[in-house]
């Protein structure tokens, strides 16, 4: 040990006297041959101490006394880590515990939070009956010459019992499991009710694109083969669909009415994740997906439940996607009806004029185009 | 009878061979056949790729931990990938994409299963070597390319592959979504294609030496839990990685034939309209998880099955419900094949298949409790030696209960939903999986480092390194759960960019310097390692005082493992503090015949005969007494 050291020692000397020269340009090698330096002080004290006890151990065996009994030192240690780490846990609970996600936003998150909790509940169970267990047994039955261990290779009884309560606790949390999950994903789509309002989510590198249907309530279709640099999104503009279709910058949702996000992605999958609403799903090229849910909170009264001022709803992107896979947002406001409104009304359509231009839209063609408008009005 | 042809063959070999066998440095060292040399060859190119992978691992802690600082010897250090000081955001992908390759696969499972596997099927069974030396020789050293073509990523201009070590398409599929997606993902592809095939020849050896050359009265009901965890280990990887393989190919295919498996309705950059149509990104992530779910077992039942072995050894106690445990081991390798939707439950497939999926994962969870609960039976009323393997064993079993638990939440689907990706599976997954096994696998190497290297490693030193280990494991990854349950969400380099994961900031700095504790503690191990093979204490035959066959093996290796003819076995393994017996452990080569004053008879479930003598022998015990 102590030759390691010395030898380590010695490398250490030479990469400080190295940083000695570098002083004059400071790429950090002195503050890093620093912290080596003080790691092998650390290694050499260590050395010293293991030094010390084998020597106090030698002369311990010399004066025929016992020498350190180390499965006690070990036993106690592990009685030691289970308080500690009895603390830490609870600390963690305590302090950590509090800065985790706010109570569901949206319906079906409510139920969420209830499967979640009820979880939590039974493993912290678990965890603490079996980790105590572990610790107490060590620091209990440490190494006794005198002793000998308890001849037990096994106990049908027993071993039944502890097959069958876990499984019966993960029946319950299957069937609970398995029907929340079946009310939220549940297609109401399929029972003819179909959701307030449609919006579409198209995720590429490293943005999110929003698209609302305008005063029909209808997306157009899009086409990914019509992609290009004024049609990003791929709408299908010979759909009369399309026409009042919607750009947003911000999603604006209205409170207490159910949205269907249609989920799109064009280059890699991306993954939807708004957490306080306890929505996710992935956006997979080709494969469009839908998530279905009903905001409950509106952003200002979410502001004022957390006392954030600045408080705002959000969607991350959470399927790797490249390097600005970091940074790739979108900010969510609920709103109530009223609002939402007024905020819809000011967004501009998707078929601009350069796209109207692309199109060729022949002089006739927007005539027909703007008494539908007129229409509609 | 099979085996007994086997081990006359290879003695009468082992005589005549001397004459035209020249034992060179090139054939013992380099290219060995011998099984004990290979175990040693995968556990120090294991020990090697771990602390490579560790050393990402600290880089990228660094970057999470002082996202705005910079720190000029990064830049000196790493270059390109570091302008200015600072990772490139498409480095830091890199760096994690290749800590988690090379963790799971190199260190995990070639650096776990290749050394203990090798060492001690055939020193644990009674085999002179394995069934095929030759082909577990090219295993080492496919394995060996492997890893030499996934570290040479490192030296190409774009960098290695950089879509998380899942490497999902079309991120990995097309070359121009990011750097680490062109030369870097095909070697990615490649090195893993020459691991899977070391994979599969290990395997195949692994299976076929377990089934066919143990020793006599080696039944399968005789072997110690560890070669039971290889076995099933080694079966689930024959029938899982060549799945893998077909989901590699189809990727090369795609990325450099321009097929369309994986590919449908893409636009590169908002304008590129590609021609891809009609393939199915989520078709790869199938193909993936179901050889991804059962590696996870893979990597797990090896170090279930030395701690099982390491903590009845210690504990001076037979490993409570032998069979249970066996069964609880069988019941995860079946299962493992039909859970592998529960990484999938966002992805979008049909809601009902989750709901399967769902029910599956959380039938897995009973034969792990039940494994749980016969570990902690096993530690009561024992007479527990704390040896460094020991506490491994321990920690083991404490982070495979932490991290199981949290299993629960993400295999339902319901509560995945909110958690999937987050800092709560990075969190669940490095305590049951890393954690645990990256524990089992060093119980293992400090307990049968005497049989490997013929000295004894430094017991304190290994006491130190298993509390700072310990710990700081918990210190980096407790937190983690709590992160999670916020909506942070993995692999995202830098937590600035949203206001809610500010408050993060400091955790991750204390999660850091946790992190780099761990780290500095390895240097313990690794020192203790080296040490200790040239000057270690010299070992005794037997030193912890086990059971098991490889401890009647000479201490200096030979060809052939045993001098003379291999020893037969006559009981399991567990025969510990059994009362009435002489010493406190009774070996599996001592017959039943020797010890007629603990025999149980329950020794005697398959055999009248003795049980016969047995019933004999304790009414004459009897009659002798009232005689008295």
């Amino acid at each position: 040990m102590l030759l390691g050291t010395n030898v380590l020692f010695a490398q250490g000397t030479g990469a400080a006297g190295a940083t000695a020269t570098d002083a004059v340009k400071d790429n950090g090698l002195a503050t890093a041959g620093y912290y080596i330096l003080l790691f092998l002080i650390v290694c050499f004290i260590i050395g010293i101490v293991g030094k010390i006890l084998r020597v106090f151990d030698l002369t311990q065996q010399i004066q025929s006394k016992n020498p350190i009994n180390w499965d006690n030192v070990m036993g106690v240690c592990c009685l030691i880590f289970l308080i500690a780490g009895a603390y830490g846990a609870y600390w963690e609970f305590t302090v950590q515990g509090a800065m985790i996600l706010p109570d569901a936003a949206s319906e079906h998150g409510v139920k969420w939070d209830e499967m979640f909790w009820t979880t939590t509940t039974l493993t912290m169970i678990v965890f603490v009956v079996t980790q105590v267990l572990l610790f107490t047994f060590l620091f209990k039955y440490r190494h006794n010459a005198n002793r000998r261990g308890h001849f037990l290779p096994h106990n049908n009884t027993i071993e039944k019992v502890w097959t069958i309560a876990p499984a019966i606790v993960l029946t319950i949390l299957v069937i609970f499991g398995f029907f929340t999950w079946q009310q939220i994903t549940d297609n109401v789509d399929a029972k003819g009710e179909p959701a307030s309002i449609n919006v579409d989510i198209t995720g590429h590198q490293f943005a999110w694109e929003l698209r609302y249907p305008g005063k029909d309530a209808r997306l157009g279709k899009t086409d990914y083969k019509l992609v290009s640099g004024t049609n990003k999104l791929g709408i299908n503009f010979k759909d009369k669909d399309s026409y009042d279709d919607l750009q947003a910058d911000t999603m604006y949702l209205p409170v207490r009415k159910s949205v269907r996000l249609n989920i799109h992605a064009q280059d890699v999958i991306h993954s939807v994740y708004m957490p306080h609403f306890r929505v996710q799903l992935n956006a997979v090229p080709g494969l469009p997906t839908f998530f279905k849910f009903k905001p409950t909170i509106t952003t200002a009264e979410m502001r004022i439940k957390l006392d954030k001022p600045n408080f705002e709803y959000e969607i991350l992107c959470n399927k790797v996607c490249g390097g600005a896979h970091y940074n790739m947002k979108k900010v969510v406001r609920v709103v109530t009806e009223a609002e939402y409104q007024a905020w819809l009304s000011q967004q501009k359509p998707y078929l601009t004029d350069a796209i109207k231009k692309d199109l060729k839209f022949a002089a006739e063609k927007k005539e027909v185009q703007s008494n539908r408008l007129a229409l509609n009005n | 009878m099979s085996t007994l042809t086997v081990h006359d063959h290879v003695v009468s070999h082992h005589e005549e061979d001397h004459g035209h066998h020249k034992a060179t440095f090139l054939n013992t060292y380099v290219f060995s056949m011998d099984h004990k040399m290979i175990a040693k060859q995968f556990l120090i190119t294991g020990i090697a790729m771990a602390f490579i992978a560790m050393m990402l691992s600290i880089l990228f802690r660094i970057q999470l931990a002082y996202p705005d600082k910079a720190f000029p010897l990064m830049e000196t250090l790493l270059g390109r990938f570091a302008p200015g000081g600072r990772l490139d955001s498409n480095f830091y992908l890199a760096l994690v994409t290749i800590h988690g390759t090379i963790m799971v696969f190199f260190v995990l499972t070639a650096g776990l299963s290749g050394t203990f596997a090798n060492l001690l099927i055939p020193l644990q069974l009674g085999v002179r070597d394995m069934a095929s030396p030759f082909m577990n020789m090219l295993s080492y050293w496919f394995f060996f390319i492997a890893c030499g073509i996934m570290l040479s990523s490192f030296f190409i201009q774009k960098g290695p592959a950089s879509g998380g070590w899942t490497i999902y398409p079309p991120l990995s599929a097309l070359p121009k979504a990011m750097p680490g997606s062109g030369l870097g993902m095909t070697l990615w592809l490649i090195s893993m294609i020459f691991f899977i095939a070391s994979q599969l020849m290990a395997g195949i050896n692994y299976v076929s030496t377990i089934l066919n050359m143990r020793t006599k009265g080696m039944d399968l009901w005789k072997m110690p839990l560890s070669v039971w965890a290889l076995f099933l280990t080694a079966v689930l990887g024959v029938l899982s990685f060549p799945v893998l393989v077909a989901g590699v190919v189809l990727l090369v295919f795609d990325r450099s034939f321009g097929t369309s498996f994986y590919l449908s309705e893409i636009v590169l950059n908002s304008s590129q309209v590609q021609p891809f149509e009609g393939g199915s990104p989520i078709l790869f992530q199938h193909l993936f998880w179901f050889l991804g779910h059962p590696e996870v077992y893979i990597v797990i039942m090896p170090a279930m099955g030395i701690s099982s072995e390491v903590m009845s050894v210690n504990s001076r106690k037979p490993i409570f419900g032998y069979h249970a445990m066996v069964y609880s081991l069988i019941g995860i390798t079946v299962l493992s094949f039909i859970v592998w939707g529960h990484h999938m439950f966002v992805t979008g497939m049909n809601p009902f298949l989750g709901g399967v999926f769902m029910i599956t994962t959380l039938i897995i969870a009973v034969p792990s409790a039940v494994k749980t609960f016969n570990w902690l039976a096993t530690l009561w009323r024992g007479n527990i030696r704390f040896t460094s393997a020991m506490l491994f064993a321990i920690g083991m079993v404490s982070f495979f209960i932490s991290g199981g638990l949290t299993g629960i939440f993400l295999g339902n689907a319901a509560l995945d939903i909110n958690l999937h990706d987050t800092y709560f599976v990075v969190a669940h997954f490095h305590l049951v999986m890393g954690s645990a096994a990256i524990f089992g696998m060093l119980a293992g190497v400090y307990h049968w480092f005497p049989k490997m290297f013929g000295r004894m490693m430094n017991e304190r030193l290994g006491y130190l390194h298993f509390w700072l280990t310990f710990i700081g494991a918990y210190l980096v990854f407790f937190p983690m759960h709590f992160m999670g349950l916020d909506g942070v969400p993995r692999r995202y380099y830098a937590f600035t960019e949203f206001e809610s994961m500010k408050q993060w900031l400091s955790v991750n700095t204390f999660i850091t310097w946790a992190a780099i504790m761990s780290a500095l503690a390895q240097l313990a191990f690794l020192f203790n390692f080296v040490h200790s093979i040239f000057w270690g204490k010299k070992a005794p035959q037997n030193p912890w005082n086990a059971n098991t066959l490889e401890w009647t093996t000479p201490v200096e290796h030979i060809h052939g493992n045993w001098p003379g003819e291999i020893p037969t076995v006559y009981r399991w393994p567990y025969d510990y503090s059994k009362p009435g017996a002489e010493h406190d452990f009774i070996p599996q080569t001592t017959p039943l015949s020797e010890t007629m004053s603990s025999n149980l008879p329950h020794d005697f479930e398959d055999n009248p005969i003795g049980l016969e003598e047995h019933s004999k022998w304790t009414s004459t015990q009897k009659s002798n007494e009232e005689v008295k």
